[in-house]
């Protein structure tokens, strides 16, 4: 027995608003006190590498249609690719501040996939406004971790890059299956629920 | 005794750094955010009308998933990068 799409979509925003606040908190404290514990730098890297993991299992079992799948293996790759390519900057293994490239990469194929992936308009029912939110926000949110890249202690940048998480994740918190959005629900999306 | 606690824990938070408020906020901003959630739609707290929820249902609980990223942070992660911001800021002054 499979969990209802809206229950993924929790999880995975908690996972975001851990994220967020990481990141919030790095920028509000600067990258010199953030490093003084060595761990301190992997955590959110960590849990974005996971979260990329734990894509996997989503991809597939949630096989409504071909296209839901390839946006889910879509996140899983780049998800996973950004998380790995910030550990490895964090540990100190990879230098070249262009790696945090990979990250923006990841908001503009992630928003890609959302938007590509929402077949409806944004009026169809709440999910799929959300689809579109959420596709509109990666894609104009990359300019955080583009900009990151060339300007890595810009606490401005830091902190729209954190912002653009917990976004995210309140999005992901406010979807639901089949729901109306500003009081606009096709009658062919199915029956409403709480 | 007292009001020499009192008094310190004061001189305390005078001291505070804009920044050092800012991570302290943190936790509890987003505590209160799922506690507000919770307020507006206390029936996606299915903890609290068990009968007849299904496993996913009992698991799923996003207001207090809020609630309890908040208290992590709060408890967990701030203490300590408030110590270690402290020590920056002091030897930034010198």
């Amino acid at each position: 027995m499979l969990p209802k799409a809206e229950f993924v979509h929790w999880w995975f925003a908690t996972g975001f608003l851990i994220i967020g606040l990481l990141l919030l908190a790095e920028a509000f404290v600067g990258e010199d006190a953030w490093r003084r514990r060595p761990w301190r730098p992997y955590l959110w890297p960590s849990f974005a590498f996971l979260m990329g993991v734990l894509m996997w299992p989503v991809m597939v079992f949630f096989t409504s249609s071909t296209i839901h799948m390839l946006a889910h293996g879509s996140w899983a790759q780049v998800m996973m690719l950004a998380g790995a390519a910030e550990l490895g900057l964090a540990r100190g293994k990879l230098h070249s501040p262009y790696w945090r490239l990979c990250t923006a990469l990841a908001f503009v194929v992630s928003g890609t996939a959302f938007l590509i992936h929402e077949q409806n308009g944004w009026l169809y029912a709440r999910s799929a406004f959300l689809h579109h939110l959420i596709g509109w926000t990666l894609v104009t949110g990359a300019v955080f971790p583009l900009l990151r890249s060339f300007r890595p202690r810009a606490a401005a940048l830091q902190t729209g890059f954190a912002l653009v998480f917990i976004v995210l994740s309140v999005s992901l918190y406010c979807d639901r299956d089949v729901a109306p959005v500003f009081g606009h629900l096709s009658p062919v999306a199915g029956e409403p629920h709480r | 005794m007292e009001s020499h606690f009192a008094t310190e824990a004061a001189a305390q938070l005078r001291r505070r750094s804009p920044r050092a408020v800012a991570v302290n906020l943190i936790g509890p901003v987003t505590m209160l955010g799922g506690v507000a959630w919770a307020f507006l739609q206390p029936y996606r707290l299915t903890f609290l009308h068990p009968q007849r929820q299904g496993f996913w249902w009992l698991l799923s609980e996003p207001p207090l998933y809020v609630i309890v990223v908040g208290l992590v942070f709060a408890l967990v992660l701030a203490p300590g990068l408030l110590e270690d911001l402290e020590e920056v800021e002091d030897a930034a002054e010198g």
